[in-house]
C-alpha cells in the first residue's frame, strides 16, 4: 500500500506569529515533489511542523500520513511511522557516535514493531551500516566520529543522507540539504538521493535554489509565497523560477 | 552562639581512652599507640574546619548526625559473605592477584597469590603491617603524602582508624594481576579505613579499591579515611577507586599521591553512593617528568550531596597532570568540584590541564565548579575548563526525529555526555559498572517521570 503524507489548511505559528496560513500539499510515496520559495516563506517551518518540532505550534489544520494524524504523535511516533527529516542545520550531539546513533534510531522501530525485540545484532548492524556507506561513498571512519560534531557542512549532509538511507523511511523532507554544499558536495550527495528515490520513498525537496533540482529532477513543484503554496506544476515551474526568479510570484500574490 | 562553641556541639565525642582500647584490642606496638595517641591530642586541640574556610563554605557537614555516625563501630560480627559478590570478583580483567575485604572496619578476607608473595609484594591488612612487615609500614604511614595535622578529619583519622590495606610493590618488579581490595559496611556508626600504597622505583601495579554499604541502614553511618599513593622514580600505578555507598552514608577522605621522577600514576574516581561526600584528592608531582592523570565520574540524584577538591601541584620541572571530572545531577542533588593546579616557582616547563564538565538533569539541582591556577614558574603551560550544562531541547529533538522516545533520548545523551571521561578508563569492566550505575539512576528518573 502506498502510504501518503497530506497536509490540509496547515496553519503553524512560532511565539504567537503566524508562519503557515493555510497549506495545502500532498506527497505520495514514490513521487518526487520540490517545494521552492524564497527566505522566509515560511519552509523551513513546513519542514518542522511535520516532524512536530514542540516550538512549531499548530493552530489549524490537519497532517494525515498513511491513515494516521500526525498531530496527535510526537516527533519519534512520526519517525517510526516512517516520516523522515533531513535537517537544514543538524544538530552536534558529543560523546554519541554515528554508528551508534544509528543503531539506537534501528532498534527504537524495532522495538516498536516488536516490544520483545532485542536489538539489531552488532555484525547485523555493521553489515548494513557498511553497505550504506559504501554505496554513498562515506568514509568508514564517519560511523565512529562523534554524531555532526565538528563535521564540514557537506559532511553533515552527508551524515543526513546516510540516515535517511538506513533508516528506510515512506517519505522524507529535506530541508534545504543543498545548501551551504559546493558543486562537488552537491552532486555528492544529490547522486546518494537519487539512488534512494523509487516506488518505496516520496521526497519533498525544500530549497530556494533551483540548481539542486538539475540533478533531482522532481515530478512536482510547488512555490510557497507567505505562508502558503500559491503556484504547483511540473519541472516546468521549477525552471520557470530558474529563468525569472521569485518577483513574478510575489507580484502576483502580494496582498497590499 | 560563637563558632567555637558550634564547633564543640558538632565534633564527635572521641576519648582517649577510646584510642587506648583500639590499640589493644588490635594489639599494636608502643610506636603506633604513641602515635595514636599523639593524633589524639592534635584532635582533641583542632576545632572543626571553618565554615568560612575555601574548603568548606560550600559544604556543610553540620548535616552529619554524629550522634548516630560518630561512635566506633565495634563487635559487628558480620564476615565477607555480606558483601556482594559483585564487589569481591575480579573488576579488571577475568583474575585478580589479591583480595582484601573489610566489613564494618574489620578485616574479614585476605589473600594474596604465591607468585607475588614470591616477587616480594606486600598486600596485607595494616595489623599484619604492624607486626610482619613494621620498618616499611612505619616509614610510609601517615608521614610522607597525607598527614595527621591536615585538619580535625586527618586527626580524627589517625587517632582512630579502624581498618587499612598496606599494597609494597618493591624495586622493579611488575604486578601483571591487579590488586582488589573492599570497605563494606553494615551499620551505622564510624569506620575509619586507610589505603596505603607504596610502588617503589621502576615497579608497576593495577590496584582496584572499593567502597560499599548496605541499604536499608536508617541511621548515618561516616567514614572517615585516607589514601595514600607513593610512587616510585619511574614506578608505574594505576589506581581505581569506586564509591558506592548506601544513602546514610558520609565519607570524608584525605588522599594524596606523591610522584618521584618520571614515575606515571593513573588514577580514577567513581562516585554514586553516599549522603554526603568530601574527598580531597590531591597529586603532588614531586620529580622532574612526574606524570599524573586524574579521571573523575560522578552521578549524584535524590538528595546527594558531593564535594570533589582536588589539587593538582607541580613540584618540579617537566612535570604533566591530567584532571578530567565528569558529573551528572538529578532530583535536588547538589556537588561541588573545586581544583586547583599550583605550579612551583621552579617547575618550568610543566604541563598542567583541569576540566571540570556537569550535566544538570533536574531544576533543582545544582552544581559548583571552581577551578583554579596559581602559577609561580613563567614557562609552563596550564588550561583549565568548567562548565555546567543542561539537557538541550534540540539534541533531544534530533534524536527524537530518529524514532527514539524521549526517554532514549536522553539516556544516549547523558551517555554521550560521559564518553570522554569513559575513553580515559582503559577497563572494560569498570566502564560497565559505572555505565550501569548510570542508567540505574537515569532509569529511577524515568519512573518518576
Amino acid at each position: 500500500m502506498t502510504a501518503v503524507l497530506e497536509i490540509r489548511n496547515l496553519h503553524v505559528s512560532i511565539d504567537g506569529k503566524p508562519i503557515l496560513k493555510g497549506v495545502n500539499l500532498t506527497v505520495r510515496q514514490g513521487e518526487v515533489h520540490a517545494l521552492m520559495g524564497r527566505n522566509g516563506s515560511g519552509k523551513s517551518t513546513l519542514a518542522y511542523a511535520l516532524m512536530g518540532h514542540p516550538a512549531y505550534t499548530v493552530d489549524e489544520g490537519q497532517i494525515i500520513f498513511d491513515g494516521q494524524d500526525l498531530l496527535e504523535m510526537e516527533a519519534d511516533a512520526r519517525s517510526r511511522a516512517g516520516l523522515f527529516l533531513a535537517f537544514q542545520y543538524p544538530v552536534a550531539v558529543p560523546g554519541v557516535t554515528l554508528a551508534n546513533f544509528l543503531r539506537a534510531s534501528i532498534n527504537a522501530r524495532r522495538k516498536e514493531a516488536n516490544p520483545e525485540d532485542k536489538g539489531i545484532s552488532i555484525q547485523e548492524f555493521r553489515r548494513l551500516l557498511m553497505g550504506k556507506m559504501q554505496s554513498l561513498k562515506v568514509d568508514p571512519s564517519f560511523a565512529g566520529r562523534y554524531l555532526n560534531e565538528g563535521f564540514s557542512g557537506g559532511e553533515k549532509k552527508r551524515a543526513e543522507i546516510l540516515q535517511l538511507a538506513t533508516l528506510e523511511p515512506k517519505i522524507a523532507v529535506l530541508d534545504e540539504t543543498d545548501s551551504g554544499l559546493d558543486i562537488d558536495a552537491l552532486r555528492v550527495v544529490a547522486d546518494g538521493i537519487n539512488n534512494l528515490i523509487g516506488p518505496n520513498l516520496g521526497v519533498l525537496v525544500i530549497t530556494h535554489y533551483e540548481q539542486f533540482l538539475n540533478y533531482i529532477k522532481p515530478q512536482f513543484v510547488h512555490v510557497m509565497y507567505d505562508g502558503r503554496v500559491v503556484e504547483e506544476g511540473g519541472f516546468d515551474l521549477a525552471e520557470k523560477i530558474q529563468a525569472q526568479g521569485y518577483d513574478w510570484v510575489a507580484e502576483k500574490y502580494a496582498t497590499a | 552562639m560563637t563558632l567555637r562553641t558550634r564547633n564543640k556541639l558538632i565534633a564527635p565525642t572521641l576519648t582517649r581512652e577510646m584510642v587506648e582500647q583500639l590499640s589493644a584490642s588490635k594489639n599494636e606496638p608502643s610506636w603506633l599507640l604513641n602515635a595514636r595517641l599523639t593524633a589524639w591530642e592534635l584532635y582533641d586541640t583542632l576545632n572543626m574546619p571553618s565554615m568560612q574556610a575555601e574548603a568548606w563554605r560550600r559544604t556543610d557537614y553540620t548535616t552529619i548526625r554524629w550522634e548516630q555516625a560518630g561512635s566506633l563501630v565495634q563487635g559487628s560480627s558480620a564476615g565477607v559473605e555480606v558483601i556482594p559478590a559483585e564487589n569481591l570478583a575480579p573488576l579488571i580483567g577475568e583474575a585478580q592477584g589479591g583480595l582484601i575485604a573489610a566489613v564494618d572496619g574489620k578485616i574479614v578476607h585476605s589473600e594474596l597469590s604465591d607468585a607475588l608473595k614470591a616477587q616480594g609484594i606486600i598486600f596485607c591488612d595494616f595489623e599484619t603491617a604492624a607486626r610482619e612487615h613494621e620498618a616499611l609500614f612505619r616509614t610510609h604511614l601517615m608521614t610522607t603524602a597525607v598527614h595527621p595535622n591536615e585538619d580535625k578529619f586527618a586527626a580524627m583519622h589517625a587517632a582512630f582508624w579502624t581498618h587499612g590495606v598496606f599494597l609494597y610493590v618493591p624495586r622493579g618488579k611488575a604486578v601483571e594481576l591487579p590488586l582488589h581490595s573492599v570497605f563494606y559496611n553494615t551499620t551505622n556508626g564510624l569506620t575509619l579505613g586507610h589505603v596505603l600504597v607504596v610502588v617503589e622505583e621502576g615497579a608497576q601495579v593495577t590496584y582496584l579499591h572499593e567502597y560499599r554499604s548496605a541499604s536499608g541502614v536508617e541511621q548515618h553511618m561516616a567514614y572517615v579515611g585516607m589514601t595514600e599513593l607513593l610512587i616510585g622514580e619511574r614506578a608505574n600505578l594505576r589506581y581505581v577507586a569506586l564509591q558506592d555507598w548506601a544513602a546514610n552514608a558520609n565519607d570524608i577522605r584525605h588522599e594524596r599521591a606523591r610522584v618521584a621522577a618520571n614515575g606515571q600514576l593513573d588514577w580514577i574516581i567513581g562516585t554514586m553512593g553516599g549522603r554526603f561526600v568530601k574527598q580531597f584528592a590531591e597529586i603532588e608531582l614531586d620529580g622532574e617528568g612526574a606524570f599524573g592523570r586524574m579521571s573523575g565520574l560522578f552521578f549524584a540524584d535524590t538528595n546527594q550531596f558531593f564535594d570533589h577538591d582536588t589539587q593538582q601541584n607541580h613540584n618540579a620541572p617537566h612535570t604533566t597532570s591530567d584532571l578530567l571530572f565528569k558529573g551528572a545531577l538529578k532530583d535536588e542533588a547538589r556537588t561541588v568540584w573545586q581544583g586547583m593546579i599550583k605550579v612551583l616557582p621552579n617547575a618550568q616547563k610543566t604541563d598542567g590541564f583541569q576540566a571540570n564538565r556537569n550535566l544538570v538533569l533536574s531544576k533543582a539541582a545544582r552544581a559548583d565548579s571552581i577551578p583554579g591556577l596559581e602559577i609561580e614558574a613563567n614557562d609552563v603551560r596550564c588550561t583549565h575548563a568548567a562548565t555546567i550544562g543542561k539537557l538541550e531541547d534540540e539534541p533531544i529533538f534530533y534524536l527524537m526525529s530518529r524514532g527514539m522516545t524521549r526517554q532514549d533520548a536522553e539516556r544516549l545523551i547523558v551517555a554521550g555526555f560521559f564518553d570522554p571521561i569513559m575513553q580515559r578508563i582503559p577497563f572494560e569492566e569498570v566502564r560497565a559498572r559505572l555505565t550501569a550505575h548510570i542508567e540505574e539512576k537515569l532509569e529511577r528518573m524515568a519512573q518518576l517521570a
